[in-house]
C-alpha cells in the first residue's frame, strides 16, 4: 500500500466521520468490526474511495467481510485498478 | 366486529392468491408473499407457540431482521391472540452485555412467554432467559413445523375482543423498553381509517420501505396499514438501504411506487449519496406522496431532494408532511396532500425568549418553520402552558391530543400511563409546538430525547454506556443532540469526564466510547468528547444538566473554528 493512500483515506475518516483531525488511524486498526465507522458512514467512505482513487466499490462490499482496516480497503482499491 | 385476525381471514376466503407484501434482499429475486402463504406460514408459527405453552395474552418478542421470519412470526402471535412486539436488531454480532440489559427492560413489564430468533442466537438467548423468572421458550425461526390446514374456528386470535391489546411497540434503549406502548384491535383500525382518509389511500396506491418494523412508522403506515388494507407494499431492510440508498428509488420505479414515508434526514441522505449510474433510467413520476415524519422536518430537505431527482419525474408536491406518535397509533396531523405544505419565517429572539412564533419582519434573524399539517379527523390537538391551559395561536406550548386511536396503556404500567395524560383525557405528546391557521408546527421537545434519523434515542441510555468504559467518571457524561442542517438530523454529542488531563489518553477512552456505544445501541456518534475533572456541570440537586453542558460544549466548538 503506498503510504501516501493510507494518508488519504486516514485523513478523510478521522476529519469527516469521526470529526477529530487529529486522530491517527493505524492501517490495521480494525474500522467496521469495531465501530469506529457507523453504517451512515461507509455510503461517505465509499463515494470518497471511488472519486479519489477512481475504481467502483459495491454495496455488497461496505461491510466488516470485504475490508475492514484501511490496509484491507487499499488491497481492495488494488485488487480494482 | 373487525379484528386483525377476522380482517386476515377475509383475505384468505375471497382473495387467498392476492400479493400481501414483497421482500427485497439484494442479489436475489424479490419475493412475494401471497395472503395464502401469509395465513399458512403464520398458522405454523401460531400452532408452535401454543405448543409450547405460548397463550392468548402473552407476549412474544421477535427478535429478527428484515424478513420473512419477521413477518410470520408477527402473524402468528396474532392469529393465538399472542401481543407480538419487535426488539430492534442491532447489525453485527449480539453483544451478550446489551441484550442482558435490554431483556431486562423488557420483561420488567412485559414478562413473555416467548423469544423468537436466529439459530446462532440460540445458545445465548436460552441463558439470558434462563436469568428471568416464569418460563418462557426460545424459537428458532427456521425450525417451525409446518401444518397441515389453517382452521380459523380453532384459532385463539379469531375470538379476540376489539379492545384488546394486539401489539407491543417500543423505542430502542434500556428506557424506552420499559414503555411499552400497547394498542387495541380498535384503536389500529380506527387509525387506518381516519389516516387513510386524510392521505386518500386507496387499493392503487402501492407503499415502498425500508423502515425498520420495531419503530411506528414501519410498523404502522408500511406493514399493518397495507397488509390489513390490501394495499401493495414492497420493502427492503434499513441495513441494506443505509449501504446503497438508492434502493428506495428503484423500487419507486420498478413498481410504480406511490407512496412513502421517511425521516427527514433521508432527504439529505439520498440527496448527496447517490451516485448517478445508480439513477440511470429511473421514473419516479408515479410516486404521489412522500411523507416526511418522525423526526423534525426541514423544508431545505425538500428542496435539496427535489433539486437532486426533479428530472426524474419527480414532483414537488410529492414532498409532504406529518406529525405523530406511536401512543396515537403513528399520525396525528397530516398534510393536505393535494397542496404544498405550509412554510414560514418566524422571528428568532421572539421564537427562543418570548416562546411566540412571530412572522419574521425588517431582515431580522429567522428560522424558517414548515408545518406538519392538520389534525387527521378523529384526533384533536390544542397547545397548552404548563398548567393544561390552551395558548393562542402562534404561542409556543406544548402540543395535547385526544383521539379515537389512544394507546390502552403503557403496558404493565399504570403509573407510567397516567404521569402522561391531562385531565380529560388528553395525552401529552412531551413536544412542543404551535397552531396558526388550523396548521400544527412542531417546535422542539419538552421530554429529554433526542431523535436520531428518525429513531428515537434517551439520552441517560447513551450515558450508562458511556460510563460502562474503563475510566470514565461515574455519573459524569452527557449525551445530547446539535442539529446538523447538512445532514437534516440531530447528531450525537457523548461528553465524558475522565480523571487524567492527558490528550493521548483521552484521545484512547473516546475511541473506547465510541466503540462500545456504538455497538451496543446501534447508534451513530457524531462527537465524543473526553474532558478532564470538573468539566461536567452538574445542577444544585447533582443531575447533569443537559441543556447547560450542550451550551458549553457548542461555546467551546465555535472558538476552536
Amino acid at each position: 500500500m503506498s503510504a501516501e493512500m493510507h494518508q488519504q483515506i486516514a485523513e478523510f475518516i478521522a476529519q469527516k466521520i469521526l470529526r477529530q483531525p487529529k486522530r491517527v488511524i493505524n492501517p490495521a486498526d480494525a474500522l467496521i468490526s469495531s465501530g469506529l465507522i457507523d453504517s451512515f458512514s461507509l455510503v461517505d467512505l465509499a463515494l470518497f474511495v471511488e472519486d479519489t482513487f477512481g475504481v467502483r466499490i459495491a454495496d455488497s462490499e461496505l461491510n466488516a467481510n470485504a475490508f475492514d482496516s484501511i490496509e484491507q480497503l487499499a488491497n481492495l482499491i488494488a485488487s480494482k485498478k | 366486529m373487525t379484528t386483525f385476525t377476522s380482517v386476515l381471514r377475509d383475505f384468505y376466503e375471497r382473495e387467498p392468491d392476492r400479493v400481501s407484501i414483497t421482500l427485497q434482499h439484494p442479489n436475489q429475486p424479490d419475493f412475494h408473499i401471497s395472503y395464502r402463504e401469509l395465513i399458512e406460514r403464520s398458522n405454523d408459527y401460531a400452532a408452535e407457540y401454543a405448543r409450547m405453552g405460548v397463550k392468548p395474552g402473552d407476549v412474544v418478542i421477535l427478535i429478527l431482521q428484515h424478513g420473512k421470519d419477521l413477518v410470520y412470526s408477527f402473524w402468528g402471535a396474532v392469529l393465538l391472540g399472542a401481543i407480538p412486539s419487535m426488539m430492534p436488531f442491532l447489525t453485527e454480532k449480539l453483544s451478550p452485555e446489551r441484550y442482558r440489559a435490554d431483556l431486562a427492560a423488557l420483561f420488567s413489564h412485559s414478562h413473555p412467554t416467548g423469544v423468537v430468533t436466529y439459530p446462532e442466537f440460540e445458545t445465548d438467548m436460552k441463558a439470558l432467559v434462563a436469568d428471568h423468572e416464569g418460563s418462557c421458550h426460545v424459537f428458532i425461526a427456521d425450525r417451525i413445523p409446518l401444518q397441515e390446514k389453517v382452521d380459523f374456528a380453532s384459532l385463539p386470535g379469531a375470538q379476540a375482543k376489539e379492545d384488546e391489546v394486539v401489539l407491543l411497540q417500543h423505542s430502542s434503549g434500556s428506557t424506552g423498553l420499559q414503555k411499552g406502548v400497547a394498542l387495541s384491535h380498535r384503536a389500529i383500525f380506527n387509525h387506518l381509517n381516519s389516516y387513510g382518509a386524510s392521505i386518500n389511500l386507496t387499493r392503487d396506491d402501492v407503499i415502498v420501505s425500508w423502515l425498520p418494523l420495531y419503530h411506528d412508522m414501519g410498523l404502522i403506515a408500511c406493514f399493518l396499514l397495507p397488509i390489513l388494507r390490501g394495499v401493495p407494499v414492497v420493502q427492503m431492510s434499513p441495513f441494506d438501504w443505509v449501504r446503497a440508498p438508492y434502493r428506495m428509488l428503484r423500487a419507486i420505479s420498478d413498481y410504480h411506487g406511490t407512496l412513502t414515508w421517511v425521516p427527514n434526514f433521508a432527504y439529505n441522505f439520498c440527496a448527496q449519496k447517490i451516485r448517478d449510474r445508480d439513477l440511470e433510467g429511473l421514473d419516479l413520476s408515479s410516486w404521489r406522496a412522500s411523507i416526511n415524519t418522525s423526526e423534525p422536518v426541514r423544508f431545505k430537505s425538500h428542496e435539496m431532494f427535489f433539486e437532486r431527482f426533479k428530472g426524474f419525474g419527480l414532483r414537488f408536491e410529492t414532498l409532504q408532511t406529518s406529525y405523530g406518535m406511536a401512543e396515537n397509533v403513528f399520525a396525528a396531523t397530516q398534510n393536505d396532500l393535494s397542496k404544498l405544505p405550509y412554510v414560514e419565517d418566524v422571528d428568532r429572539e421572539s421564537f427562543t425568549t418570548d416562546r411566540v412564533a412571530r412572522p419574521a419582519y425588517g431582515g431580522r434573524p429567522a428560522i424558517q418553520m414548515m408545518s406538519c399539517g392538520q389534525p387527521i379527523p378523529e384526533t384533536v390537538i390544542r397547545i397548552v402552558d404548563d398548567k393544561g391551559h390552551d395558548l393562542p395561536e402562534r404561542h409556543i406550548g406544548e402540543i395535547v391530543l385526544k383521539s379515537t386511536c389512544m394507546l390502552n396503556e403503557y403496558y404493565n404500567r399504570p403509573d407510567l400511563t397516567k404521569k402522561a395524560f391531562l385531565p380529560g383525557g388528553w395525552y401529552m405528546s412531551g413536544d412542543y409546538g404551535y397552531q396558526f391557521n388550523g396548521e400544527i408546527f412542531v417546535a422542539g421537545r419538552k421530554k429529554d430525547m433526542l431523535i436520531v434519523g428518525g429513531k428515537n434515542v434517551y439520552p441517560q441510555d447513551l450515558e450508562t454506556l458511556a460510563c460502562e468504559v474503563p475510566g470514565v467518571h461515574p455519573g459524569r457524561t452527557v449525551a445530547f443532540g446539535m442539529f446538523n442542517e447538512t445532514q437534516g438530523t440531530e447528531e450525537v454529542v457523548i461528553i465524558a469526564e475522565v480523571d487524567s488531563n492527558d490528550e493521548a489518553e483521552h484521545e484512547r477512552i473516546s475511541d473506547e466510547i465510541r466503540k462500545h456505544v456504538t455497538k451496543n445501541s446501534a447508534i451513530a456518534v457524531r462527537y465524543v468528547r473526553v474532558v478532564g475533572p470538573k468539566w461536567v456541570l452538574k445542577t444544585s440537586s447533582g443531575k447533569v444538566a443537559r441543556t447547560a453542558n450542550k451550551e458549553k460544549f457548542m461555546k467551546e466548538l465555535e472558538a476552536n473554528q
